[in-house]
């Protein structure tokens, strides 16, 4: 009974609008995340579906249950903030058993449900610091553990991994996800980084000046990513854009660079003369020994351990971004040839910014409709 | 840790001595008046030498005043009780009053809430006397002048916005996210507003009423004109000294160091709630 649902959710401070008509809708046991840069949205969306903040218009449904007029303390909710909100005048230990205190458990209950959650999250051995001796990692591990110490059937988590550091969000980005499916809840995951995103989600939302504006699978948003800038911000390296217009003969429609074919999918004869950008993800390029394929002039390699990335330019110095793994051989300067899958090639309408679709239409009039 | 050169902490402790001096010589000074009997004091070169006497506070303990032109009797105790009254109550009542206030000013915008706030400051924009005569003439017809009652009302308008405005202040740096969070474990708004909100101002509330504390007791004006010799603090009572035969300076000096006693005293008590930073480390800026 743990079923998210925003319709219409509008929320303005001041006369600007902060949430422009939210639609989202998280079945019971999965976990949504909530992604954009700063500034969409994000924090606010999570407010209003805890009630910390009340929406303008619209309604939001847990459990099928309009919880508008319900205050924040009967939502059943558990929120770790991103900048933790811990109590400072209490340890710990009371920071943690707050939500237990409030549903009038007893003393013996009560420590029995802190010191599972805290062993859980390893910090059974600082129960009694205040908030102010915690490390930045304990703080964060005690505003999740004060989230999830009730059992709660929602859990929202703005960007919980903002403020720790490098090794430890990477520990927790793998600890998460059996974290949240072993409590069972509805998650709404805040962030902003993109491989906590596709680590955590069964869906993602991608919020931009309050709209969602893609809503999908990682995989999807990974892959066809409804405009330029959700393209822009998933994947590292980022993505290579090129200004093409799309043309077609007998074989097919086609796009050129550095006058090779770059064969485009049928369904896209629509956009033929259009100004388009094609989108290539570094990955979906490799190098090639034979002499066929778009050539290339490498200009700089960047090692990695795991993969290597090469900057090249096309004969008119247009920059393309290689990955490929490491290990694997390369010619190391003068030029070369690429090859390009055409399956992972992308094009979007250069004016809008919007994917354009095979099927015929762009994934935002899909939306519209 | 320190760089400092010892020459430079020399100059350091001379420069803190000097201000130290400057600022406490005339309490100092006082002390050391209500030490000495009126012929000591008058003394011409002044000299630190004498030998100290506890006549001018046993005279003003006991009531009786001595002078050269004979006794007369004073009430300056009843008036040090009378202070100790008029600023506990008052700044109980205002702390009641301002700082559940002060909460819904700095947490809920509600219409015309920042027009109230700033009618309330007002009240200290206008001179005393100027609102005193009006004042009188109400309290006469209301039965109220001349009652404690009446005063503790009146000094409202001493503490009432000092305590609004400071304590307002103070539960405006507490994070909203903070007491989201315990609204959010399940909490009610008074839960919050009493274990949350309160104990995170707790070193502002301190400071707000020291001060109104202070205010009030150093208050002359509203006493002076709505309290008749029973119900009048020391800052009013003071003038009794000021008789037909002379100043009696030794007993001032002595009723001075016993008025200035008490809002010391609470000074010094407060002053480590007034030091204690708790909102330290709670939130990542």
């Amino acid at each position: 009974m743990s079923h998210i649902k925003l319709k219409n959710l509008v929320k303005r401070f001041k006369d600007t609008e902060v949430l422009s008509g939210i639609d989202l809708d998280v079945p019971e046991g999965s976990t949504l995340v909530l992604f954009g840069p700063s500034g969409a949205g994000k924090t606010v969306l999570l407010r209003c579906i805890a009630g910390a903040v009340e929406q303008d218009d619209g309604e939001v449904r847990i459990g099928g249950e309009d919880v508008t007029d319900v205050l924040p303390e009967h939502r059943g909710i558990g929120m770790a903030f991103q900048n933790f909100a811990l109590f400072p005048h209490m340890d710990a230990f009371d920071n943690i058993a707050s939500p237990l205190t409030a549903c009038g458990k007893t003393a013996d209950q009560i420590r029995a449900g802190v010191d599972t959650v805290a062993r859980l999250l390893k910090i059974d051995h600082v129960l009694t610091h205040t908030p102010k001796a915690l490390s930045n990692g304990q703080k964060q591990r005690t505003a999740l553990a004060r989230a999830l110490v009730s059992h709660p059937k929602v859990l929202l988590l703005d960007d919980p991994l903002r403020n720790v550091d490098a090794k430890l969000r990477f520990e927790m980005r793998l600890e998460l996800p059996r974290l949240l499916a072993d409590q069972g809840a509805t998650v709404i995951y805040v962030t902003q980084d993109y491989r906590e995103a596709m680590a955590l989600g069964d869906r993602i939302a991608v919020l931009d000046g309050g709209r969602i504006i893609q809503n999908g699978t990682p995989e999807e948003i990974y892959r066809r990513p409804a405009t330029i800038n959700i393209a822009k911000l998933f994947g590292d390296p980022t993505i290579n854009l090129l200004d093409v217009v799309p043309q077609s003969d007998a074989s097919g429609v086609y796009a050129t660079l550095s006058d090779c074919r770059i064969q485009l999918d049928p369904g896209l004869s629509g956009n033929v003369g259009r100004e388009c950008m094609l989108g290539l993800r570094p990955e979906a390029l490799s190098f090639t020994t034979a002499n066929e394929g778009v050539p290339v002039t490498i200009e700089a390699e960047t090692p990695f351990n795991e993969k290597a990335v090469t900057l090249v330019t096309t004969l008119r110095k247009r920059e393309i971004l290689v990955s490929r793994p490491a290990e694997t051989p390369a010619p190391a300067s003068g030029t070369a040839h690429i090859t390009i899958d055409p399956r992972d090639a992308v094009l979007f309408d250069r004016q809008t910014g919007v994917r354009l679709d095979p099927n015929g239409t762009s994934h935002a009039a899909e939306k519209a409709a | 840790m320190d760089h400092r050169s010892p020459l430079e902490r020399v100059l350091r402790a001379l420069a803190l001595t000097a201000i130290v001096v400057f600022f406490m010589f005339p309490i100092f000074w006082i002390v050391l008046m209500s030490l000495q009997t009126n012929e000591t004091i008058l003394r011409s070169p002044p000299s630190m030498s004498f030998v100290p006497t506890l006549k001018n506070y046993a005279a003003i303990i006991s009531g009786e005043l001595d002078s050269n032109a004979g006794s007369m009797s004073i009430h300056f105790m009843n008036n040090l009780l009378n202070s100790v009254l008029l600023s506990v109550f008052s700044v109980a009542l205002a702390l009641l009053l301002g700082v559940p206030a002060a909460y819904a000013f700095a947490r809920h915008k509600f219409r015309g809430s920042e027009d109230i706030a700033f009618t309330l400051l007002s009240f200290r924009f206008a001179p005393p006397l100027l609102v005193l005569l009006p004042l009188t003439l109400y309290f006469q017809a209301l039965g109220l002048a001349n009652t404690y009652l009446g005063l503790v009302w009146v000094y409202q308008l001493i503490c009432l916005p000092l305590i609004l405005w400071i304590v307002r202040g103070y539960f405006e740096d507490i994070s909203p996210d903070i007491e989201h969070a315990y609204r959010i474990a399940g909490h009610g708004w008074f839960a919050t507003f009493r274990k949350i909100a309160l104990p995170l101002a707790g070193p502002g509330i301190a400071a707000a009423g020291l001060l109104a504390f202070i205010f009030a007791w150093n208050n002359f004006i509203f006493a002076l004109v709505l309290a008749s010799a029973d119900k009048q603090p020391v800052t009013v009572g003071a003038l009794a000294f000021v008789t037909a035969s002379g100043i009696q300076y030794g007993q001032i000096a002595a009723a001075i160091v016993m008025s200035i006693a008490p809002t010391l005293l609470l000074a010094l008590w407060a002053q480590r709630y007034l030091v204690e930073g708790l909102s330290l480390g709670a939130v990542k800026g």
